[in-house]
């Protein structure tokens, strides 16, 4: 009983990775100038942010399915 | 013809004698018997977290990563950055299917991929189709190391014709065979670790005095021109540069780990947890490709390619000599020496590992399979020994001999050879359903596909797909795995139906993949 809800638990959680996907293949979205930070355009900063935002996803998914 | 940085020289020198010393020491770091295979071959399965972060990281950002990233931007612009989101999506796969083949693979005492399949599957032939496509997707990167190290030496100014200038890549891949063939994997983990940190330290100073050297970000990106600086806007009909950079992207991303070099790393962990916190801290390398990336623009921006002290590099190397001549330019000779010392130790480190990989291969899944199937420990560790200096010695003879062309052409198809191992060894570590000729009949499929697809875009990544009417560029690897995964799933209750009652043979028990 403990173990399945352990499964269910985690399945929650595995969405950010769906999320990190669907957000990171949609060039369109990303593929602008503006708004800049520190002088990049957004088409940089963003997918860079996207490193460190997954990163974190994944951390978090760690943490939560350790069990 | 250049003179030769002196000062560099030496700096370059020296780093490399330091981690030559240390890849022989590395025999005696967590100590083992070097004639056992796993003990050679995947350094006993012994490394923690750290070392892992270390080795995949040295392992999967090479030498030939950093001079043609930066390159590709140069050369093509904003489309270079895909291997960032290339590299956000590895570490979920990570994350959640290696642990799995982590468990079983120890459990079971596997060393390859091609192992694995056939525990699971039971049959040879499949076995042998992955393992002839590791070893051959694999030969061409160990070139293309090679290649890296030309580069920088190049750019040292140590030149010259015939066989003066073959010497320092001869020179360093003796170096590199003799470390491997005495301490196996444990000399790459170790020089990795000294590799990983140049690297660092190497981007992060370019990052930040570059900008400041030239005027701020802004200032740099405006300098690009406006069709490389973002991706070209698709036109009418055709999903253009958007689809081609997500499925460079996802394809990349989907064959990465089935290269036989990255298995031997992954594996080579003591346990599926330190890969699953890898998965959460690799990314760090992720970012700092990002950046060579933008260095790459940077280059642009600082209108190197035009000034006469690199003309003769780039008419050598390309657009490979981007972040030389960059270096170059900007720093002092002494921390030249450093960052080329750094992409040479980054040549070393991959190199060395794929071709303990291609030798894991050759002896337990053909040596061991058709030959002799009862080696003692000590000749299956000495095979493999051997067989890794025969690779390395291949692709020295490649690259000083065929043109640099055909290795960087082999390399994209092995790209796409590589990734129709996918059914097999990612979708094995999950389920038993799929039958195993069907999975043969896939591989052979996507095999032929990719290989006509890429010798009809003319040995480019991206394939104009067209389907009434409308065009949809994208990487050739991803279609035909599409393409092979169909056919799998199409032939597995045709073949399964020709043998009704069979039951299916697996070695491998559901409980096995999971952490004890």
């Amino acid at each position: 009983m403990k173990d399945a809800q352990k499964k269910e638990k985690a399945s929650w959680w595995y969405l950010l990775f769906v999320l990190q996907f669907l957000v990171i293949l949609w060039p369109p979205f990303y593929n602008k100038m503006t708004p800049t930070l520190i002088g990049l355009p957004f088409f940089y900063w963003f997918q860079l942010l996207w490193v460190i935002v997954s990163a974190a996803f994944t951390a978090v998914v760690y943490w939560a399915t350790r069990g | 013809m250049p003179e030769i940085n002196w000062t560099a020289l030496v700096v370059f020198v020296l780093l490399f004698g330091l981690i030559t010393w240390l890849g022989f020491a590395a025999a005696r770091w967590r100590k083992g018997d070097l004639d056992q295979l796993h003990e050679w071959g995947l350094g006993g399965r012994r490394f923690g977290t750290v070392v892992t972060w270390f080795l995949v990281g040295g392992d999967i950002y090479t030498a030939y990563t950093f001079i043609a990233v930066p390159a590709l931007a140069f050369g093509a612009g904003a489309v270079a950055f895909f291997a960032v989101p290339y590299t956000i999506l590895i570490y979920p796969l990570l994350f959640l299917v290696f642990p799995r083949l982590w468990n079983v693979c120890h459990k079971h005492g596997y060393i390859t991929a091609a192992d694995f399949v056939r525990g699971r599957f039971g049959n040879r032939w499949l076995a042998l189709a992955i393992t002839i496509t590791g070893i051959v997707a694999t030969l061409p990167y160990i070139a293309l190391q090679l290649l890296g190290i030309q580069v920088v030496v190049g750019a040292l100014g140590v030149t010259g014709s015939g066989l003066a200038a073959d010497l320092p890549l001869v020179i360093a891949f003796g170096v590199l065979a003799a470390f491997t063939y005495s301490s196996g994997l444990r000399a790459p983990a170790s020089i990795a670790i000294v590799k990983d940190i140049l690297i660092y330290i190497a981007t992060f100073t370019i990052i930040i005095v570059v900008p400041l050297k030239l005027g701020g970000f802004g200032k740099i990106f405006a300098a690009v021109p406006a069709g490389k600086v973002l991706l070209a806007v698709p036109g009418d009909h055709t999903t253009g540069a958007y689809s081609a950079y997500a499925t460079l992207a996802l394809g990349s991303a989907l064959a990465l780990f089935l290269y036989p070099h990255s298995m031997t790393a992954i594996l080579s962990a003591n346990s599926g947890h330190a890969i699953r916190r890898n998965a959460a801290i690799l990314p760090g390398y992720s970012f700092m490709l990002g950046l060579l990336a933008m260095i790459g623009l940077f280059v642009i921006a600082a209108g190197i390619a035009d000034m006469p002290a690199y003309a003769h590099g780039f008419k050598q190397y390309g657009s490979n000599f981007a972040v030389p001549a960059l270096v170059l330019h900007i720093f002092p000779s002494w921390f030249v020496g450093v960052v080329f010392a750094a992409i040479a130790i980054g040549a070393l480190v991959p190199a060395a590992i794929m071709s303990i990989a291609v030798a894991n291969l050759y002896t337990r899944n053909i040596h061991r399979e058709f030959v002799n199937r009862n080696p003692t420990d000590k000749q299956e560790a000495q095979m493999a020994k051997w067989v890794s200096m025969i690779a390395k010695m291949g692709a020295l003879i490649f690259i000083l001999f065929v043109p640099t062309k055909f290795a960087i052409e082999l390399q994209l198809l092995g790209g796409i050879w590589i990734i129709q191992t996918l059914p097999a060894v990612m979708l094995g570590a999950y389920t038993r359903w799929f039958n195993d000729w069907a999975l043969l009949c896939g591989w052979a499929a996507g095999t032929t596909a990719g290989t006509l697809m890429a010798v009809a875009s003319k040995l480019t990544p991206t394939f104009a797909l067209t389907l009434g009417g409308h065009t949809f560029p994208g990487y050739s690897a991803l279609y035909t795995l599409v393409l092979n995964l169909v056919i799998a799933a199409i032939l597995t209750p045709l073949f399964n139906g020709m043998r009704p009652g069979r039951p299916p043979v697996d070695a491998t028990a559901p409980a096995d993949y999971l952490a004890e």
